[in-house]
């Protein structure tokens, strides 16, 4: 019993010596999340992204580093939506720090601000992997960035009172960009109208929706499960009835599926980065959408 | 509005209708009216057109909040499995020879076809204080067993968390993880001899994650001590304790590792087990006094490759108690006591592989050293001899192999083949293969590092 004591007050000098915080610590669950609190929160943040875009969303693991990162933040922000609950959830419970729990300021999810789409009539495994609260790949229409935006910088705001007019003077600035911006993308993007296109999975449906592209089909044959050989050869038969201009994925996506079908079809392979870091040029959320277009206008042509 | 068009028209054909005698007057203030009318209502179909869309999205946004574990319920979920499985030795007749036995479940799976576990889980968070998790066992032999019942606080910050009830302690590294969840059907063999498949005791548990990049946790636990290595008994206060500790991190951009060390005493109380004598006839032995056991564990994952490996090392220190009175003809007739000790320790190493997308092959190997023992009843040499406890002091080290191949269609149903050559048992080698399923429904649960 006696080296548990002495366990404890060891632990109990090491608390002592936690340092004092300076910056808002930000701990963003997807890339996009945390390119967003970046733009807002400029150097009065310390950022850390729980993932990368290489990694599909979907399998994630509550590992050693995102507790130990989880235990310090000031706030999460995450997407929410079911997107996370293979791992946040331990996250969250392991980390010790009661300020990030849900239902709790310090924890923002970017539906909170956001309408979402595909919402299911029906909830059932049997459709894949389906999300009770609708598609939560939300990021790839401008309009929800904005949205998020706004909702984010006032949450810094509310979270850190000093550098509130701060937040909001940058998020003012950012929406500012980011409107002209998304006319400039919006006017761009106009020649993609009715293009149409094959996907890999649910997570370009805000895209599509939003330049009005057109969906002839998605490699997998339900949201989740792999793409089969039969589904594919299906699809091949498919896109030799109706014209598909390209078949697209998110850069974390399996390349084989696409690769397997553009070969055979000629219809061209477009990689699009999803979040920031997904290719070499998304090195924000400006160019996301940037290098987004330009992929999609360069098959178009 | 519709009345409103009534009002219009019935004004309309009354100004149509109208003498052509009607004075100017007349006509002109009916036109006021009418033009009065026809503003009211445009501003009321513009006033009612603004609310609709407004209302329709307010509702969409509520519905959209609903999310995790939504509308007040706990997240359930069921998990169904079993197996089909051969083997060259009767699992009836399982042991770990020169170990005492744990008392737990660590047969290999029955003969033919044999229901697993069902579990039932229920979890969600109670206030916004504490988090409470049930996992119900139900077993192929028609019993409930509560695997897990325990509460955990959610607020107290400071990196500090407590949970208490049942549930799995966090000593080692596997013993935190739910049977369906493993990589293999069964436990390694460490697990099987010294924690008896696994530790779930009725403790308290306090946690804490240091402040630092690097992930650096603390845990301890006071427990009742109800399963092995401790026996269950009427005390005030804990029973045993223990202490561990994790650190962890990064390998690289996709990988992660985790290394602890782990530290579990218990002070059993006539832990009895049966062994059988040198005519092969029961014999109950007990043992009492103090057990400590050692766990270091470290894994490593990458997304495709996971590396897992832990190292036992278990110190026991008491009386030993043989009494063969039972028997219809005993040898002795009369029980003997004497002071026992042991130094034991066993490891295994396991790597599973993702060699294509949804399949997986891993591969174990575990190993138990029989270490010292010392039993002063076969010392004195005035009653039964080494041969009389053939479990205890047979000095054999026991070891297996297991070759495991599984496929999950999606993340809520796997199949497993695995083959294992196991020589628990000295001088006998016992060749398993099995067929397992592992089905899981409902809420969405999230898995372990």
């Amino acid at each position: 019993m006696g080296k548990l004591i002495a366990g404890w007050l060891f632990l109990g000098i090491f608390l002592a010596a936690t340092p004092v915080r300076a910056a808002l610590n930000v701990f963003a669950c997807t890339p996009e999340w945390g390119a967003l609190a970046q733009e807002l929160g400029g150097e009065r943040v310390r950022i850390y992204t729980a993932t990368t875009a290489l990694q599909d969303p979907h399998r994630i693991e509550a590992r050693p580093s995102l507790i130990a990162r989880a235990r310090s933040a000031d706030l999460m922000v995450c997407t929410g939506a079911e997107l996370e609950a293979g791992w946040l959830p331990l996250v969250q419970q392991q980390s010790g720090n009661a300020r990030i729990q849900a239902g709790q300021p310090g924890y923002f999810e970017a539906v909170s601000a956001v309408s979402l789409i595909e919402k299911p009539d029906s909830l059932d495994r049997a459709q894949g992997d389906v999300h009770a609260a609708g598609n939560p790949h939300l990021h790839l229409a401008p309009r929800n960035v904005a949205l998020v935006a706004s909702a984010l910088a006032e949450r810094m705001a509310s979270l850190d009172e000093r550098d509130g007019p701060y937040f909001r003077e940058r998020a003012a600035a950012f929406l500012e960009r980011w409107r002209q911006a998304t006319a400039r993308w919006e006017s761009d993007g106009a020649k993609l109208k009715g293009m149409a296109v094959v996907v890999h999975h649910r997570d370009l449906a805000y895209l599509v929706a939003w330049l009005g592209l057109k969906e002839a089909g998605a490699l997998e044959p339900k949201p989740g499960l792999p793409p089969s050989t039969a589904h594919l050869a299906q699809l091949l038969a498919s896109t030799q009835r109706q014209p598909v201009e390209a078949i697209v994925r998110s850069a974390y996506s399996d390349p084989r599926p696409s690769a397997w079908l553009a070969e055979r079809s000629g219809i061209p392979a477009v990689v699009l980065p999803y979040t920031v870091g997904g290719t070499p040029a998304a090195g924000d959320l400006f160019k996301l959408f940037d290098d987004t277009l330009a992929r999609l206008l360069e098959v178009n042509r | 509005m519709i009345r409103h068009l009534w009002l219009v028209t019935a004004f309309a054909v009354a100004g149509a209708a109208l003498p052509a005698r009607a004075q100017d007057a007349e006509l002109s203030q009916l036109r006021e009216e009418l033009k009065r009318l026809q503003q009211r209502i445009e501003d009321l179909e513009r006033r009612s057109n603004a609310e609709r869309p407004e209302k329709a999205e307010r509702k969409e946004k509520d519905g959209t909040r609903r999310t995790g574990e939504s509308a007040f319920n706990p997240g359930i979920s069921l998990i169904l499995q079993g197996t089909v499985a051969r083997s060259s030795l009767d699992p009836e007749t399982y042991a770990i020879s020169g170990f005492a036995p744990s008392g737990g479940e660590v047969g290999p799976a029955p003969r033919g076809f044999g229901l697993g576990e069902s579990e039932l889980v229920v979890s969600g968070n109670i206030d916004p204080y504490f988090r409470g998790h049930f996992v119900a066992a139900l077993t192929p032999e028609d019993e409930v067993e509560v695997e897990e019942a325990y509460v955990q606080t959610l607020a107290l910050g400071q990196g500090f968390t407590l949970k208490g009830g049942r549930f799995l302690s966090g000593i080692g590294y596997q013993n935190e993880i739910h049977q369906h969840a493993w990589d293999f059907q069964d436990a390694p063999l460490p697990y099987k001899a010294f924690l008896g498949g696994r530790l779930n005791d009725d403790a308290v548990q306090l946690r804490w994650v240091a402040p630092t990049e690097l992930f650096f946790e603390l845990g301890t636990e006071l427990g009742r001590g109800r399963a092995f290595p401790d026996t269950q008994r009427a005390r005030n206060g804990a029973a045993s304790w223990s202490l561990f500790g994790h650190l962890g991190g990064d390998v690289g951009a996709e990988g992660a590792w985790r290394a602890g060390l782990s530290y579990l005493r218990a002070e059993p109380r006539e832990r009895a087990f049966e062994d059988a004598d040198t005519l092969g006839e029961a014999v109950a032995q007990s043992f009492s006094g103090r057990s400590r056991l050692w766990i270091a564990d470290v894994v490593v994952k990458w997304p495709k490759l996971k590396l897992q490996g832990e190292y036992f090392v278990r110190r026991e220190r008491g009386a030993l108690a043989y009494d063969d009175s039972a028997q219809a003809v005993p040898q002795f007739g009369t029980a003997f006591e004497g002071a026992y000790a042991s130094r034991q320790s066993g490891w295994y190493a396991q790597a599973v592989y993702e060699f294509m997308p949804r399949w997986r092959a891993g591969w174990r190997y575990d190993r138990l050293r029989h270490g010292s023992v010392s039993n002063a009843i076969v010392d004195d040499g005035l009653g039964p001899t080494a041969n009389d406890f053939p479990l205890l002091l047979t000095a054999h080290n026991p070891s297996r192999s297991t070759f495991m191949v599984d496929w999950s269609p999606t993340e809520f149903s796997r199949l497993r083949l695995q083959l294992a050559s196991d020589r628990s048992r000295a001088g006998l080698t016992d060749r398993q293969a099995l067929i397992q399923y592992i089905h899981s429904l409902g809420a969405h649960g999230a898995h372990r590092f």
